[in-house]
């Protein structure tokens, strides 16, 4: 049996003090100095480190969300002294999509590489729009596969790229007419995207950061032609103008990608000519006609397409505004190309609002074959996906996170740490349904639940009446 | 009743006694800030009815106020108001930012609030105090009982409280087992020795005793301080097997199969290092120090035939046992929980996604199999259309937070229900999250830490748990009244008494 596949994950600190989600803001007048508070109510040392910090800004770093607002201090200061608050500037980081929470997650799973472990049940909104509406499925008792994360049984993640022939032809004497299938094997089911805006300084850094966490991941890195390195974990983005100067790139690596224009598969036929073993993609807007494109360009020979979407993981209309969540939209996608009979030729990779593990799966469920992870990427190297960021192709000047000054040694292993931790999470999910392997889990809403068919289950038959009628 | 048990067991009075919160400076949704302009002239002691304001015989100052007790802009808009009233102006009134930081939108900081109110006094929570429902904008928290929506129902001549009947009998299938009889349709849920400190289990089964009801002592063994209590427990055999032996299965009346956890479902108990202490690991038969991952599922379960040999050999092991089998939410728990029945399950409990743990992947607890309110009509119509409905008991658990949610539950499908989280907020807990590892609950509450567990007493928990059991009761009692029914038993599948919110107005369908 070949090795089976690690990702080695080293904890990796965080470069600059964290924006904490709570703190300790007011602290009225009176106390008694019993230090209570310092030395016996706080479990977590919090008040040590802050004072610590306070008198040289250079010590140790301690992330500075260790509060975890138990209250101990409040309840149990001997004069009432101390409140606690949500730091107003935590509430602020990101959008109404990458909220404050999930970027919080991300930088710890960056720092750690581990997959997150906490108490007490679920803590969020019931459901939400998109991904929140999907509640993957679990096996009981009679589908056994598995004996914990930490067992003996092996859960494979790794996924196909390219074309794959749904049956072999062969001439009446036998002899196979069918070209041999090149298929690229890679061992996790997200590629590393190119980051949806520009970041102030990280143009090649962070490219080669990718490049290289491709390698330790064993999956691959898209990147602008110009930053692409002859490496076969590499996916250099090429247009009409690059592909005469990238011959030696084009010949090194074993996927490439072409933006998506009337002139596509003349594009490909260059790329091809190149290097004719070099898996061509196409990366086009996932939106209302992507279905009839991709059948399109799947009969001129096209197999592989990357399907963006935007920030939020919706749809880009030719008007410019949003639509469909990846939900809706690759759904219909997947359908489509199922009811066509091509759905095993081609292969999908969808990018954008791939913010969580639990997104990779899900986009899964609803048809990719693989994800292409960008702006968690960002995220892991301390990205706030701040106001600068929320206008689509701005540039981030100035990053406050200073993500351009980070070394690639860095960079790398805080990708690794995420991607690391997404992994472990993707076998958890994949354990608790019962499924061996990621490849099975396209497409198979049969192991997910959608709010609108359990909720029509469920409460159908109750009387529905306006939320405005009770004010809640 | 009969009891299976060789050890002595003990009784505790059922019986409501104030239970102020542990901590020196109990947690109000208001402040009031007395600024040094205060004279000390006892005006405000004098206007404010809530008990804010204390200024005792012979002092020469007015006391901290105790802000727990206000009710908030109601009050301060009056002119009658302690802020309106104050000669010097020294007082001001604001939203306690500390109780902001509690809670999230399941468990709102109001619904702490109000949880712990009720554990202190024994009986409802101030109005300012949403005591209902929480703020996750679905399940629980967008149905209404209809009356509860203005001009929706007409009120119905009400039973007087004393007539209504709360309690449950948890053995419907005339298999010549003894009865197990509830006095409320409410039990405790498994928390294991580890999880949670030797004081919170005490304090839930001698609080189990009082209420005639059960605790159950999750998968990390029976701790001998538990055996006085043995008529009230519920032994868990669970994927890991800690603990259990022949003769922990002989001494209960009910004994549980945990399948799955709605925490985390298909992934097995989680137990990490730090927790594992030498106690706890003695309990556990494990080494100390080492994290405690339980194996999902049971490997010698394979099939619905694989399941009645299970629940053959522990009825063989304890002729006079309850069989409850514990599962979690897949799509298809309505076919696991027939499978259940005709494998001889006395109690079907299903346990939604949204329900507490101590330890679990962050992943598991949101993603994985439904919530709770999905699956309880789901499994009900199911039985029902299998005709087998009143052959089992039909229990459900996993985000169960206020006497609201037994209702609706009820109502949805379930006999009765099973709660965990309620339990430990009435402890004290304020949802911090922190209970995995390190030393674990900051308040002791879910840490196995010498020390820590020392915050609290046996007594005083035991008694916030009668407490806020009581003021449950109050609440149900009060809601069957308003429905005209005489038993939570008529409640069970009445969901034409609920209705669902909707965003949009013009779907409403009366």
């Amino acid at each position: 049996m070949p090795d089976r596949y690690h990702i080695h994950t080293v904890p990796t600190p965080p470069r600059f003090r964290r924006i904490g989600k709570f703190g300790n803001v007011d602290w009225r007048e009176d106390c008694s100095r019993c230090t209570n508070c310092v030395k016996l109510r706080c479990l977590y040392d919090v008040y040590r480190h802050e004072a610590a910090y306070n008198r040289d800004p250079l010590a140790p770093l301690e992330t500075s969300d260790e509060c975890k607002a138990c209250l101990s201090c409040v309840q149990g200061c001997t004069k009432g002294l101390l409140s606690v608050s949500v730091n107003p500037e935590f509430l602020d980081l990101g959008d109404e999509y990458w909220k404050p929470d999930i970027l919080l997650t991300t930088w710890n799973q960056s720092d750690a590489g581990k997959i997150p472990v906490s108490g007490a049940g679920y803590r969020g909104r019931f459901h939400g729009p998109g991904f929140d509406s999907i509640w993957t499925d679990m096996s009981e008792i009679v589908r056994p596969t598995r004996d914990g994360i930490h067992g003996r049984e092996y859960i494979s993640t790794s996924v196909d790229i390219g074309p794959k022939p749904l049956r072999l032809r062969f001439t009446p004497d036998g002899a196979m007419l069918t070209e041999p299938s090149r298929l690229l094997e890679i061992q996790l089911p997200a590629i590393l995207d190119i980051p949806a805006w520009q970041v102030e300084g990280a143009g090649g850094e962070l490219a080669k950061a990718r490049a290289a966490a491709a390698r330790e991941l064993k999956t691959l890195a898209v990147m602008p032609a110009a930053e692409a390195t002859p490496d076969p974990f590499v996916v250099p983005l090429v247009g009409a103008d690059d592909i005469a100067r990238s011959h030696e790139i084009l010949k090194a690596v074993r996927m490439a990608q072409v933006e998506d224009c009337p002139e596509v598969a003349e594009l490909a036929g260059q790329v091809l000519a190149v290097n004719p073993q070099v898996i061509l993609s196409v990366r086009m807007p996932l939106g209302p006609a992507a279905a009839g494109r991709i059948l399109e360009l799947a009969r001129a020979g096209i197999r592989v397409f990357h399907l963006c979407t935007d920030l939020h993981g919706r749809e880009r209309l030719e008007n410019g505004r949003p639509g469909r969540h990846i939900k809706d939209a690759l759904r219909e996608v997947h359908g489509r190309l199922v009811k066509e009979g091509i759905r095993d030729e081609v292969t999908l990779i969808v990018s954008g609002g791939i913010a969580l593990a639990e997104h990779m799966a899900k986009a899964i469920i609803c048809g990719a074959d693989l994800v292409a992870v960008d702006t968690a990427l960002l995220v892991a190297l301390g990205c706030r996906v701040c106001r600068h960021a929320r206008g689509t192709g701005a540039s981030c000047n100035p990053c406050p996170a200073e993500i351009g000054s980070a070394s690639t040694e860095y960079a790398t292993q805080r990708i690794v740490n995420l991607m690391g931790a997404w992994h472990s999470q993707l076998i958890e999910v994949l354990g608790a349904m019962g499924i061996r392997e990621v490849r099975r889990l396209r497409g198979e809403v049969g192991r997910a639940m959608f709010l609108e068919d359990i909720a029509r289950e469920a409460f159908g038959d109750l009387c529905r009446v306006s939320r405005d009628r009770v004010n809640a | 009743m009969t009891t299976t048990s060789d050890w002595p067991q003990e009784t505790v009075v059922r019986e409501v006694r104030p239970a102020p919160d542990r901590y020196r400076n109990a947690l109000g949704k208001y402040r009031i800030d007395r600024s040094a302009a205060c004279a000390s002239c006892g005006r405000c002691v004098e206007v404010c009815s809530y008990g804010v304001h204390v200024k005792p015989a012979g002092y020469a100052f007015t006391l901290r106020p105790q802000d727990h007790l206000c009710v908030g802009p109601e009050c301060a808009a009056t002119a009658e108001s302690c802020v309106a009233q104050c000669p010097q102006h020294a007082l001001t009134m604001r939203r306690n930012p500390s109780a902001e930081c509690m809670g999230d939108p399941r468990w709102s900081s109001d619904l702490i609030l109000a949880n712990w109110r009720q554990a202190a006094t024994g009986h409802a929570a101030p109005p300012h105090l949403e005591s209902r429902q929480g703020a996750s904008g679905g399940g629980f928290d967008s149905m209404r009982f209809k009356f509860e929506v203005p001009g929706l129902e007409e009120p119905v001549a009400a039973p007087t409280a004393a007539e209504i009947d709360t309690s449950l009998d948890l053995n419907h299938r005339n298999d010549g087992r003894p009865q197990a009889h509830i006095d409320i349709p409410v039990y405790g849920g498994g928390m294991s020795f580890g999880s949670v400190s030797i004081h919170t289990i005490l304090a839930k089964a001698r609080a189990a005793v009082a209420w005639n009801s059960f605790t159950c002592t999750g998968e990390g063994g029976y701790p001998d301080r538990l055996r006085p209590y043995d008529d009230h427990v519920i032994t868990q055999v669970a994927t890991g097997l800690f603990g259990v032996r022949e003769d922990t299965i002989q001494r209960v009346r009910i004994v549980e199969f945990k399948y799955a956890q709605g925490a985390k479902p298909g992934l097995g108990g989680h137990l990490l290092g730090d927790k594992n202490t030498p106690a706890v690991a003695r309990m556990r038969e494990a080494v100390a120090g080492n994290a405690l991952f339980s194996p999902f599922p049971f490997h010698s379960v394979y099939s619905v035939e694989d399941h009645k040999k299970h629940l053959d050999w522990i009825k063989e092991v304890n002729p006079t046992c309850l069989v409850s089998v514990k599962v979690s939410t897949p799509t298809d728990v309505d076919m696991v929980a027939v499978g259940s029945y005709y494998a001889g399950a006395h109690i079907i409990h299903l346990d939604g996604s949204y329900g507490g743990t101590g330890a679990a992947p962050d992943i598991a607890k949101k993603n994985i199999a439904m919530p709770i309110e999905f699956a309880i009509p789901k499994v009900h119509k199911f039985l029902v259309a299998e005709g087998i409905r009143e052959k089992i008991t039909l229990i459900a658990s996993g985000g169960i937070r206020t006497a609201f949610d037994v209702l609706k539950a009820i109502a949805l499908g379930a006999d009765g229900v099973v709660i965990g989280t309620a339990e430990l907020v009435a402890l004290g807990c304020v949802r911090c999250a922190s209970c995995e590892s390190g030393r674990g609950c900051p308040r002791g509450i879910a840490s196995t830490d010498p020390e820590l567990i020392q915050q609290m007493s046996v007594e005083w928990a035991t008694q916030r748990l009668i407490n806020m059991q009581n003021a449950w009761r109050e609440q149900m009692v009060e809601v069957l009244a308003r429905l005209g029914m005489s038993s939570i038993r008529e409640l069970r599948g009445r969901s034409d008494v609920l209705c669902y919110l909707s965003e949009e107005p013009a779907a409403e369908v009366a």
